[in-house]
Order: C-alpha cells, then sequence, then structure tokens
C-alpha cells in the first residue's frame, strides 16, 4: 500500500475563489492510502515546496498528488520538489483543478466536486504508479554527414568548427554536390563554383572533417548517440593518399568515349577522370566501366605515365565500420526523368535542354566554354523558350505533385542571363504561376520582365515538335489574350521538376527514418522541429527534407548542425523514462508491435526459456530499446497478448482514472 | 437550386470532371488542335462549367470543332479531362433536341476527303447518339 | 428549483487528450475561461494512439454515458502518425459498439489543436448537450461495479 500526501493549491484565488480548497482536501484525505491532505495558498512557492518536502519526509510518503494547475506548467517543478526529499520524482501525480476546473466553471458546488473526481482519479493513478529511472547511455562524438553537397558541406564544416569530429559519406568521386555544375546564382548572380569551391576546400583542410568520397552507406544499426555504421568505400583503382591530382592520366587515357555525368552527357570524358578541376578529393578515379585494362587486361596506360605510382588496378572495395552519436542526411536532388513528357520533344531534339543542361550551356567550364551554343549545329540561338512546371504541381501522374520550388527564379535567371548576354535573342517564358516569395525575389523577377525584356506569358506550351529546317515548332497557348500561339523557337529550355535521390529511399529504410509518398524525409515537426527526424538523432539537411534553393538549404545546414551539437555535447543521454515495455512472458513474437512503431524502437530477440518440465524453449520475443523509444503507447494497443506496456501510463493506471471519474 | 445550378451540376455529372482540380495552366488550350476554329477554347470550358456559365458554351461552335482527340486529357497535369467537358455540353445540346438521328445515306454528304480518320470516327460518335 | 437542478440528468463524460495537443487545448480553454460542463473529465495521455480500447469498454462498463478521443490534427502528431492509429482503430470500436446498443453519438474522435481553446469548449459543448439529449447510458453497464 502506497502512502500517498495530497497537496491542494489555491493559487491564489483562482482556484480558491472557485472551488473549496479544504472541502476538496478534506474530502481527499479519506481516500484509501491517503496519509496527509492539506492546502496551501501557493504550492509552488518555495514555503509551499518544503510543505511538500516535509510531508514527504514526516510521513514517509511513497507518491504525492498535487491538486494545482495544468501539469503542463508544474509538473517538472513538483517532480524536482519530490526528488529533494528523496522520492522518485516519477511518484507524483497532477490533478489539474485550476485550467481544467475552477477556470472553466463557475458554480462552486460543481466545480468542487469535479476537484474532488479529478483529486481522487490522480490518487487512483499514483497508487499504480511505480519509480521510474531514465536510463542513461553514451555519446559517441562524431557525427556522419551523408551526401556532399552544399548542404552536407555546410553541416559538416558548422559541427566541425564546434570541434566534434565529422565524417561525409559522398557517393561520386568528389564533393560539391548540385551547386557545383551550377552557373550562377540567383537572386545576386554570385558564381557558384566562387562561393562554392573556397567551402569545399576549407572542408577538405579542416582537421576535424574525413572525406569518404567515392563510398556509400551500407548498414547502420544502434541509435541516437551511439549509432554504427558501415561504409562501402568503392574501389576507385587509384590510390587516393598517393595520387597528386595532376590530371596527366585523365590526358592520356585512350578511352576517349565515356558520357561526362558532370556536363550530363553533353561531352565526353576519359575512363580515368577527375570531375571538374576543383573537385575535393583532387583525386583520379577509374570508371570500371569503360577502362579497357579493367575490362580486357590490357593498356595499362596511366599506370605507365602516373609518376607517383598511384594507379592500382587491384584495389577492391573496402568496408569501413565506423560509431557516430549523430547521423545528418542531405542526400540531395536529381531532375526527374522526362519519359512521361514526349510532348515536349526532349528526346527527339537536341535543341530541348533541361535547365541544368543549359545551366551547364552557360557555364564557363561547361561542354561550350560558356558560348549559347545550341547542341545541335553549335549556332547562335535566337529564340529561346522556356517552359515551366516540367513535371511539376502534376497530380496526373506523369510527374510530382508538389511545387520545386526553385524554377521560377532560376527560369528567371537564365532568361535574364541570356537576354545581358546576348540581347539579339528573344526570349519567352511561359508560366502557370510565377513564385518569387523570398528576400530579392520578386525585384529580380520583375527585373527580368521590365528591365531585360524577356517576353513572359501566362499559359503553358502543349506541344514542341521539331521542324525539317532545324527549328523547333512551340505551341502554346496565352491565356491572358486568349490566343494559341506557334512560336519557331532555336531552343527550348524544360524547368524540370526535381525529385530526392533515388538513394534516399534504401538509407530511410536503414535509418527508420520516416519518409513521405514523395520520397521526402519526413521531420519530426513540421512547424517546430523542421531539421529532425521523427527518429532520435537523424538530422535532416537541404533538399532531402524537401525542394530548396541554396539560401535556404545553407540555413537549414546550420541548423541541423546546431541541433547535432547540441546532441554531442552532451557526454550521456538521459531517456524519457515513460517508455514502452514488454512482458516476455506474455509477449508471442508477432511483430504487431514493430510495425506500428514510428521510431524502429522494437527488436526481436530469440531468448530461452526453461519451461516448467524443465526443458528449455526458445521463443522470439519483442524488446524495446528504451533510447529510441518516445513513448507515444501506439504499440500497447497493437499488442493482442498484451504484453506491451507504457511506463508512467500503464494500461492499469488509465484503467483506474477511469474508475474513478466514472464511480 | 436554380436552373442555372443544375445544368452545371447535370454537366459535372455527365462528364465526371472536378473542374475544381484545374490550376489554370491552360496547357490543354496549348496542345489543342482545333484552337484556332473554336470560339471557347479548352480552358474556357473549364472555367466557365466551374462558374456556372454554361448557356454560351450550349451555343458555341467549338462543341462541333473539337476533335476529341483528348490530347488535353492526356496532358492536362491535373486530370481535369476537359475533352470530357466539351463532349457532356455536346451531349447536353443534343438530349434537348431530341430525335434526331442521322441517316446512313446521309453520311457520304458529310465527308470531306480531307478529314483526317481521326475526325471521322469522331464525327460518327457525336452525330449518330 | 435548486433541488430539481441537482436531480437533472448530469452525464459522465469521460475525454482522453493526448498531452502535446488536445491537453493544451483543453488548458488554453482554462486560460481563456471558456466555459464548457463539469461532467466532462478529462484523462491525460501522451498521444491518441496510447487509448486503448479497452479503457473505452471499461469507461462504459463502469457507467460512463459518453467517451471523447481528442488528439491532434492529422500531419500534426507529435509521434507522427499516432493519431492515424486512433482514428483507425476508434472507427473499428466505434461501429462495434454501436452494433452493441451504445449510440454511435456517444463515442467520438476530435482533433484539437494546442491553439483550439475555443474548439475544445465548444466540443465539450457540442458532446455534453447531446448526451444529455440521449440520457443515461443503460448498455454495456455492470451493476456489480456499482456500490
Amino acid at each position: 500500500m502506497q502512502k500517498i500526501g495530497v497537496f491542494v493549491c489555491w493559487c491564489g484565488s483562482n482556484i480558491a475563489a472557485t472551488v473549496d480548497v479544504s472541502a476538496v482536501s478534506e474530502a481527499l484525505s479519506h481516500e484509501p492510502g491517503v496519509v496527509y491532505a492539506t492546502n496551501y495558498q501557493y504550492m509552488c512557492s518555495e514555503a509551499g515546496q518544503n510543505t511538500i518536502k516535509d510531508a514527504i519526509k514526516k510521513y514517509g510518503l511513497t507518491g504525492i498528488v498535487i491538486c494545482s494547475c495544468s501539469p503542463r506548467m508544474h509538473e517538472a517543478t513538483f517532480r524536482k520538489t519530490a526528488a529533494a526529499a528523496g522520492l522518485n520524482p516519477y511518484m507524483v501525480e497532477i490533478a489539474n483543478i485550476r485550467e481544467q476546473c475552477s477556470w472553466i466553471h463557475k458554480d462552486m458546488a460543481t466545480a468542487t466536486e469535479k476537484a474532488i473526481i479529478l483529486g481522487k482519479a490522480a490518487i487512483a493513478k499514483v497508487h499504480l504508479n511505480a519509480p521510474l529511472t531514465a536510463s542513461q547511455s553514451p555519446v559517441v562524438k562524431r557525427a556522419l554527414v551523408i551526401g556532399g553537397g552544399i548542404a552536407g558541406i555546410q553541416t559538416a564544416l558548422d559541427i566541425a568548427d564546434a570541434g566534434f569530429e565529422v565524417d561525409i559519406v559522398e557517393k561520386s568521386p568528389t564533393i560539391g554536390g548540385k551547386m557545383s555544375q551550377l552557373d550562377k546564382t540567383f537572386p545576386t548572380l554570385d558564381c557558384a563554383a566562387c562561393i562554392l569551391t573556397p567551402k569545399m576546400v576549407d572542408v577538405a583542410q579542416h582537421e576535424k572533417i574525413k572525406i569518404y568520397s567515392y563510398s556509400e552507406v551500407e548498414a547502420v544499426k544502434g541509435f541516437v548517440g551511439n549509432f554504427e555504421v558501415t561504409i562501402r568505400k568503392k574501389a576507385r583503382y587509384v590510390n587516393e593518399n598517393v595520387c597528386t591530382g595532376c590530371g596527366l592520366c585523365t590526358e592520356k587515357c585512350p578511352q576517349k568515349n565515356v558520357p561526362n555525368e558532370f556536363n550530363l552527357g553533353m561531352d565526353k570524358r576519359r575512363a580515368i577522370y577527375i570531375p571538374f578541376a576543383q573537385a575535393v578529393p583532387k583525386v583520379a578515379t577509374i570508371d570500371a566501366n569503360y577502362c579497357m585494362k579493367l575490362k580486357t587486361g590490357k593498356c595499362g596506360l596511366c599506370e605507365k605515365i602516373c609518376t607517383a605510382g598511384a594507379i592500382d588496378y587491384s584495389q577492391k572495395d573496402q568496408l569501413i565500420e565506423q560509431k557516430y552519436g549523430a547521423i545528418v542526411v542531405a542526400t540531395g536532388f536529381n531532375p526527374i526523368k522526362l519519359d512521361n513528357f514526349e510532348e515536349y520533344s526532349y528526346s527527339q531534339s537536341p535543341d530541348v535542354v533541361t535547365s541544368l543542361e543549359f545551366e551547364r550551356i552557360t557555364n564557363a567550364a561547361g561542354p561550350t566554354s560558356g558560348q549559347l551554343l545550341r547542341p545541335s549545329d553549335g549556332k547562335h540561338p535566337h529564340t529561346i523558350v522556356f517552359v515551366q512546371c516540367v513535371g511539376s504541381r502534376d497530380t496526373s501522374g506523369c510527374g510530382k505533385p508538389y511545387c520545386s520550388k526553385i524554377c521560377c527564379m532560376y527560369t528567371a535567371k537564365h532568361a535574364m542571363l541570356t537576354r545581358e548576354k546576348y540581347p539579339d535573342t528573344d526570349v519567352y517564358v511561359f508560366y502557370i504561376d510565377v513564385r518569387t516569395p523570398g528576400k530579392n525575389f520578386d525585384e529580380f523577377y520583375r527585373r527580368a520582365a521590365e528591365e531585360y525584356g524577356v517576353h513572359y506569358i501566362k499559359g503553358m506550351v502543349g506541344k514542341v515538335a521539331p521542324k525539317a529546317d532545324g527549328k523547333l515548332m512551340v505551341q502554346a497557348s496565352d491565356l491572358i489574350s486568349n490566343e494559341q500561339l506557334h512560336i519557331d523557337a532555336d531552343m527550348v529550355v524544360l524547368a524540370t521538376a526535381i525529385e530526392p535521390d533515388k538513394s534516399a529511399r534504401p538509407l530511410a529504410t536503414m535509418l527508420t527514418a520516416s519518409m513521405d509518398t514523395n520520397d521526402f524525409f519526413t521531420e519530426a515537426h513540421p512547424k517546430l522541429r523542421p531539421v529532425e527526424s521523427p527518429t532520435a538523432g537523424i538530422f535532416l539537411s537541404g533538399t532531402c527534407q524537401g525542394p530548396k534553393d541554396i539560401p535556404e538549404t545553407v540555413s537549414q545546414a546550420g541548423a541541423a548542425a546546431a541541433k547535432v551539437i547540441g546532441l554531442l555535447a552532451k557526454d550521456t543521454l538521459t531517456a524519457n523514462p515513460c517508455v514502452a515495455h514488454s512482458d516476455e512472458m506474455m509477449c508471442n513474437g508477432c511483430s504487431s508491435c514493430e510495425k506500428v512503431c514510428p521510431y524502429g524502437a522494437i527488436t526481436y530477440v530469440d531468448k530461452e526459456f526453461r519451461m516448467p518440465d524443465r526443458t528449455v524453449a526458445i521463443r522470439r520475443v519483442a524488446v524495446v530499446n528504451e533510447a529510441v523509444c518516445q513513448g507515444c503507447g501506439a504499440c500497447t494497443v497493437a499488442c493482442p497478448s498484451g504484453a506491451m506496456d507504457l511506463k508512467g501510463f500503464s494500461n492499469s493506471q488509465i484503467m483506474a482514472e477511469v474508475d474513478a471519474i466514472c464511480k | 437550386m436554380d436552373n442555372k445550378e443544375k445544368q452545371k451540376e447535370r454537366i459535372l455529372r455527365v462528364s465526371g470532371v472536378n473542374v475544381l482540380k484545374c490550376m489554370k495552366c491552360g496547357k490543354c488550350s496549348g496542345t489543342c488542335p482545333s484552337y484556332d476554329e473554336m470560339d471557347y477554347h479548352p480552358h474556357q470550358f473549364v472555367y466557365m462549367v466551374e462558374k456556372g456559365e454554361i448557356e454560351p458554351l450550349l451555343k458555341s461552335k467549338s462543341i462541333y470543332k473539337c476533335l476529341s482527340c483528348f490530347a488535353c486529357v492526356e496532358r492536362c497535369p491535373r486530370g481535369v479531362e476537359p475533352a470530357k467537358i466539351v463532349e457532356a455540353i455536346r451531349l447536353e445540346v443534343i438530349r434537348k433536341q431530341g430525335e434526331n438521328h442521322l441517316k446512313p445515306n446521309q453520311i457520304p454528304q458529310l465527308l470531306d476527303e480531307d478529314l483526317p480518320q481521326q475526325a471521322i470516327v469522331s464525327a460518327f460518335r457525336k452525330y449518330s447518339k | 428549483m435548486q433541488v430539481n437542478e441537482i436531480k437533472e440528468f448530469r452525464p459522465k463524460i469521460v475525454a482522453f487528450c493526448c498531452n502535446w495537443c488536445s491537453y493544451a487545448g483543453a488548458d488554453l480553454a482554462g486560460t481563456n475561461r471558456l466555459n464548457y460542463p463539469s461532467d466532462v473529465k478529462i484523462i491525460r495521455v501522451p498521444c491518441s494512439c496510447r487509448v486503448n480500447p479497452m479503457f473505452i469498454l471499461r469507461a462504459f462498463q463502469r457507467g460512463a454515458d459518453g467517451v471523447i478521443i481528442c488528439g491532434c490534427h492529422p500531419g500534426d502528431c507529435h509521434y507522427t502518425s499516432g493519431n492515424y492509429y486512433a482514428r483507425r482503430r476508434m472507427t473499428l470500436l466505434f461501429s462495434m459498439l454501436d452494433y452493441l446498443g451504445i449510440e454511435k453519438e456517444r463515442t467520438r474522435v476530435e482533433w484539437v489543436s494546442a491553439a483550439e481553446g475555443a474548439k475544445f469548449a465548444a466540443t465539450m459543448n457540442d458532446f455534453v448537450e447531446t448526451i444529455t439529449k440521449l440520457g443515461e447510458n443503460k448498455r454495456l453497464e455492470d451493476l456489480r461495479c456499482k456500490e
């Protein structure tokens, strides 16, 4: 039997004016187990708290009920008070007789009656409370950033600057991501490489950051503060530590016919290559799909000419095991494939390009060395049509239902830059809506229309057809003048929707991080916890969480870093002790609880049980990882055998409250 | 419900189209091959039905100019299916006219040699109901 | 007059409120001094998905006249998906209860956010009114539980 103390607070007149507090303490003093009941003007004041502490010591109380304001207000206060008096803080229950009683009722009799019932319910619950101890788990002071684009780079730099070790895993041979492929960045038009490459160098030179380039995450085990990650370092057939990045091999390799992915296949590279001049790490990589030596055993030219002796054809994939306290996902995006949009003739004409391809065409390091030349014949285009929302805001199933967010702005940028460099070019932009929320964004778009004379037309392009004379017939509607336009264009640029990188889905499964139907990672709370995954210890940075532009990505990256630093700064993690636990004698291993757990906190183990006849049976039973469980209780209801229960809100406790209220 | 609303209701039911899905991009009109022949264009059909302005559409020559090629249905990013609205409006007209079946011997006179196959099939569907 | 009022039927109503949205919404109703009948007694649960159908059966068994479950709005659950679980489970349970003779009006699931104090009070007023009209719940009541 518990020895319970009841403390009724007046809250000045907030409670006492509508609730007869002495009647409440008097009535509750007769409840079973109650050995002491009192009321006081301000329970949360120091004097009030001392009353509680003294009573705990004097009467040897094993549980206390405080009839006061909302537990959301002072539960933590009274738990500390109890702990200070040597009582387990989870032996405290609050009856909310202010927000949910005195403040909403006017009649003293009914309010007092309700306060007594709420007090009785709390007493009934505290009878079944058990002392809980929050579990502690150590924190590995090292973070993993998955993805080496601008999001990953910024997060890694911020974490490393705070003094923690960071590893970046990047699947391509260099970090830099999509931003390294861009030409200028809106709305200020600084060149992407000029602002990105110094950051890449910072990463390479930072003593706290280690880059695993050409590597992928293979497996993830563990939980917040203590993840065990296996990284697959793919064989690049070049010894990274020896290669000087001189690039001689990339000039001499006889296999010249490899599509260059950095320029989106618009020109060729060799089988041994460095993606671009400012690559980090600046190390060559052999493309095993094209290398003659690796495919046929004949050649070996790069090995012969490499003065550093870095070429190693016998290199194998390497598996690296490493422990991390936190993981940041920064897997980024890709433009969608345009197979479903044949009306734009993307596959039929080389002069129909995606915006990212246009970005490469205008980039000084691109396939045309920055000259705006159309891919088919290398001539200057004189009429360019930009089509917005290609695959975005598409619920017909061909594209993506969401707005890709960045297209309005980069299209304005492309149109403006084209008009600036080549004023003899006619530029048309077909739009559904121009969406330019952001600092200096709308001004930028208006400048394109007003100062640079870009023709913005409200309407959509219905068809692009290559003509015999090499032009492209663009058929579109102009909704404002209510006519159908037929434009002979030299080039068509499609503002292609963006989608999360394909590697994100399997990664989410490994991390047990949830995703939405578009394969964007879900945040823990859409407004208040936008950079955390619901899975503890997993953080989100950049476009893996939703479409964003560079400034937004960088700020989210910094925010994710701040959250990681906050986690890694702790030596141990104190978990919420109100977590689920499974009674292994009742559990039948059916997996119902595992399926509903949003955090992946439930695993199964095969356990030996001694049977009554002295034999040993092995059964599969559920085990809750207390560090991962957040205590929602979904599993407790899903459990068909009643083995799963929630500490602090157990079935019996809630049932006791129900009984007390319905008495 | 007044007569105007009933008419709208009927068009929506017959066509099975949810006009509220339209985001006014105009791709239907951008893609329409008979656009220049029409007085009201595919995107206007959707918008006018949404507003309940059915009467002008019933008198429009567009409903006979529509080839039923379904390009607008195919390319609409929101799955609105404007051609089905045009079809529903045309049906509304025909139902009001009552019995006016096309006689088989009238068909050859109506056929144009330059007419594409698709349009002929479509015309048979339209005039023989 | 006074005597009559006391004898008048006062329903017993149990409200399960999730800690993050609806319980905070109920607190806000209090902070804004929005009245609703004292017949409503709130039980705090971490999430609407913590509400075991057993609790509801128990409440009716012990003489409750109505049970209402309040959770975060769809998509806003603190635990991402708890309210969806609650919605599915309760849909099934409520139709079973209806079959057993406990009218559908006696059970309800409502989404109340932490900012919707007014909605909480309005919901409770409406629910109490509905239950008062329906009168006492006799079904499922276990007389052995009565003292």
